[in-house]
């Protein structure tokens, strides 16, 4: 009986250790977002990459904000499973899809907020709304392709069979063949995907390894977002790396512009300083932030771009409603008859 | 009456610790049925369906089957070979267990990017999982009376025959038991299959989830799994045979170690050729990411904290689950009948399912019944005790196997209840393999990632998280000294593991 209590005290103990590590709960102000409350928000967008935006928020609001990171279509996940008692406040997601994807436990934001950026960059729901833009590119390897494709139809020459790198299980390729869908309907991207399939891409797990694949040659093309270069070059030297950005024609699906964005969930029970949040990633600070940070496009109106990338209007994305892009089901069913998805 | 009372605890407590791992299950069923029937049967009754679990098995088995191989091996070169430096060998063929998959494969990448496809998967996974059947292996080669062998050799045989006709058969049940972890890890394994691009049922689970925001598809993908799962544990309780061994009271004769030269020659050429892929492409690649240019400073501070926070996590993780594995294991050796092997059997099968799917699980179920430990401390243990359960269970369990069961029957003879057998007698017998489990697990619990990403208490970074954050953004130069922590904090339970695994009956 004696070793008996000591266990029991062993298993007591644990649950103290336990305790002991977990945090303190956040404060459950739901009227006033004063100096004492604590924003939760969920971020499809890396720690490193976003952190210091949000110190920024709470040096600016004095809110603090508890973040928890993790892949957006897995955080998507988690905010399905957990539903109305979600503990988040903010979902600030990578991509438009995974937004799309909990569109029905988001609330619709002000009109104010909505405004601020083109219409074209947020839901048409008004839940979510478009903060920073990623341009589709072909990113080329200069020795293997001195002269790459500005448009997709130009992927589907012979010279580029079995050179090209895509990644399909990542969410920005998949928005662009929901883009493909919804502009050339769905025989046409069938058809276009069909003689894709048939230039043999070599699948890569996701778009830095694409990147990373045509930087050292294993494949001369790659269908990617504009910043993953600009992230290598940050991280290596110009020196160290080989391989270009070859933007795509004015118009061109290819040049789709994917967005990150943010959304309150309607469960919140910190709305108003969820609405400062949002506010703040609209701000000249949160522009500033992105430019120098991440090289994405800012979203906001009148915002000044980063320096070295063509000017956002130049671009002429495509025109596309970026709330079809969660129609992900049915580009994958695409894929799959296609032979793209798997093997 | 007595008797019938003491064991009533023990085979209670071990179904309660079955129950808990199979908690997943009840997500699953409950998401892959969420739409009905139909869709359900729809989803696995595609052509597609069918090829990925044939080349799911085909990955599974053939990882297994050099994992045993290799695993066989080094397990005689740092027992019954006789060489020099056993010590230092069996660490460095341990090391494996402190490199996560997925940086492993990074770094068979970086250095040879051809390597991609099955090829690159099934090599990564095999040097990363033979100390699963290593381990066993070695605890019961160094407890093999060698005047069986020396019989078999006074009759004439062969070196090469006694090796076949004599020793293996008597490892059957140490290389089965390893076996089917090594199977059940290569079936949820995502890192490895993910960065070598060979696209498996973990590749298209994950896809689910992150392109797909479809968890239904994830979860029916899943139940596929499980029943993998189910026919792997049934095949090696068939494969493992009735236990000839566990009445032995005898201790072995001491073996005479003298290795001939040419013993010496194949142990080492032997193991250069394990561990320069196992340990050597992996630590090279680590050290080259450490003088990588980076625009990010990485503080020692964080280094210190993430470690810190590693150590806590992973010893709170193997205490917990020794905790639970405990009367399993027990119950499963020593007490006859089915109901007492079907607790060891169940906490197998949620062991195929990927990370991220026994994390989903625990936040449907946290969410809904343990509200105030959400997103806290005890329901990241919790996760994490589900995954890593089997692996404690099938280390008590060889640890009881080889305990004579003549001792406690002394105990129970003289009046002491099973209960306090347990504790007094059975435990402390067995306590070389009950720390070889612990820190099997606590290894373990280090690399894992996804349950920890997504039960984590906000703010809390581990070695594991940090170095997920740090890949994600493509900057290895600050992914490098995660790495390395890692392999540092790793290196005590691994020297303690190799040292446990040679040591007989108690002392080596």
């Amino acid at each position: 009986m004696k070793s008996l209590r000591k266990t029991i005290a062993a298993l007591a103990a644990l649950t103290l250790v336990g305790t002991a590590c977990s945090s303190s709960d956040s404060s459950t102000d739901t009227t006033t977002a004063s100096a004492d409350t604590t924003l939760t928000v969920y971020s499809g967008r890396s720690e490193e990459l976003v952190k210091d935006l949000f110190a920024a928020f709470t040096s600016e609001t004095g809110i603090s904000v508890d973040a928890r990171y993790g892949d957006s279509g897995e955080m998507a996940a988690l905010l399905m499973t957990e539903g109305s008692a979600s503990p988040a406040d903010v979902f600030f997601s990578q991509d438009a899809g995974a937004l799309g994807a909990v569109e029905d436990l988001l609330g619709k934001l002000p009109t104010q907020s909505l405004s601020n950026v083109d219409a074209k960059y947020s839901a048409t729901s008004g839940k979510w709304v478009g903060v920073t833009g990623r341009v589709r590119v072909v990113v080329y390897n200069p020795t293997l392709a001195p002269t790459p494709p500005n448009t997709i139809d130009g992927l589907l020459d012979p010279q580029w069979s079995g050179k090209i790198g895509f990644a399909p299980t990542n969410a920005s390729w998949q928005s662009f063949v929901t883009a493909l869908r919804v502009l050339r309907g769905e025989a046409g991207a069938e058809k276009w995907l069909t003689a894709f399939a048939k230039n043999k891409p070599v699948a890569f797990e996701k778009n830095s390894a694409v990147r990373d694949a045509v930087n050292s040659g294993e494949v001369s093309l790659g269908l990617v977002n504009h910043y993953y270069l600009l992230e290598k070059i940050a991280a290596e030297g110009a020196d160290a790396v080989t391989a270009k950005n070859q933007f795509m024609a004015p118009g061109d699906v290819g040049g789709l512009v994917n967005v990150s964005g943010a959304g309150i969930l309607s469960s919140a029970k910190h709305a108003n300083a969820a609405q400062k949040f949002i506010d703040f990633l609209q701000s000249e600070t949160a522009a500033e932030y992105f430019r120098t940070k991440t090289w994405e496009y800012i979203l906001t109106n009148g915002a000044q771009q980063a320096e070295g990338l063509p000017s956002f209007s130049d671009l002429k994305a495509p025109s596309i409603d970026l709330s079809d892009l969660k129609s992900l089901d049915i580009t994958q069913e695409l894929l799959q008859k296609v032979g793209l998805l798997t093997k | 009456m007595k008797q019938t009372r003491g064991l009533t605890v023990p085979l209670g407590l071990a179904f309660v610790a079955s129950l808990i791992s199979l908690v997943p299950l009840w997500y699953l069923v409950t998401q892959s049925f969420s739409k009905g029937l139909q869709p359900f049967v729809d989803e696995l009754m595609q052509q597609r369906t069918l090829s990925l679990i044939v080349r799911s098995f085909v990955l599974a088995g053939s990882v297994t089957a050099a994992s045993v191989i290799i695993g066989t091996f080094a397990a005689w070169v740092i027992t019954l070979s006789g060489i020099r430096g056993r010590t230092f060998l069996t660490i460095a063929f341990s090391l494996p267990l402190a490199i996560p998959s997925y940086l492993s494969a990074f770094a068979w990448i970086s250095w040879k990017p051809s390597i991609t496809g099955f090829f690159g998967a099934f090599t990564v996974l095999s040097f990363a999982c033979y100390p699963y059947v290593m381990l066993p292996v070695a605890a019961t080669m160094s407890r093999l009376d060698p005047v069986h062998e020396d019989v078999a050799r006074t009759m004439g045989r062969s070196n090469f025959r006694i090796v076949f006709e004599v020793v293996l058969p008597q490892l059957r049940r140490s290389i089965t038991s390893g076996a089917l972890l090594v199977a059940l890890y290569a079936l949820s394994d995502f890192g490895a299959v993910a960065a070598m691009r060979h696209e498996v049922f973990t590749w298209v689970i994950y896809g689910a989830y992150r392109a797909g925001f479809n968890p239904t598809r994830a979860a029916t993908l899943s139940i596929v799994l499980v029943m993998a799962a189910l026919a792997l544990t049934f095949a090696e309780s068939l494969a493992r045979g009735r236990d000839k061994s566990a009445n032995r009271t005898t201790a072995a004769r001491h073996r005479q170690r003298n290795a001939s030269r040419s013993t010496t020659v194949l142990s080492l050429t032997g193991s250069a050729v394990i561990l320069v892929p196992a340990i050597g492409v992996p630590i090279i690649n680590i050290i080259a990411w450490l003088g990588r240019s980076s625009e990010r400073v990485v503080d020692l501070s964080q280094v210190w904290m993430a470690t810190g926070q590693s150590f806590l996590n992973g010893s709170v993780t193997a205490s917990a689950t020794l905790l639970l594995a405990l009367p399993v294991a027990w119950s499963a050796v020593r007490l006859s009948g089915w109901r007492a092997q079907l607790p060891e059997r169940l906490t197998y099968i949620t062991h195929a399912l990927p990370g991220i799917v026994v994390a989903i699980s625990v936040v449907y179920v946290g969410i809904r019944v343990a509200r105030p430990w959400y997103q806290e401390f005890p329901l990241l243990i919790f996760g994490q005790v589900i995954i890593f359960l089997p692996v404690m269970v099938s280390s008590l369990r060889s640890a009881f196997e080889k305990t004579p069961v003549a001792l406690e029957e002394v105990a129970h003879s003289l009046g002491v209840g099973h209960l306090a057998t347990l504790l007094r007698v059975a435990l402390p017998i067995a306590l070389p393999g009950i720390l070889a489990g612990s820190a099997l697990s606590m290894l373990a619990a280090v690399k894992e990632l996804p349950v920890t990403l997504l039960l984590r208490p906000t703010g809390m970074d581990t070695l594991s998280t940090k170095i997920w954050d740090f890949s994600t953004i493509s900057d290895y130069a600050a992914v490098g000294p995660f790495a390395l922590a890692m392999l540092l904090l790793a290196a005590l339970p691994t020297a303690l593991l190799g040292t446990l695994s040679v040591m007989k009956d108690g002392h080596s």
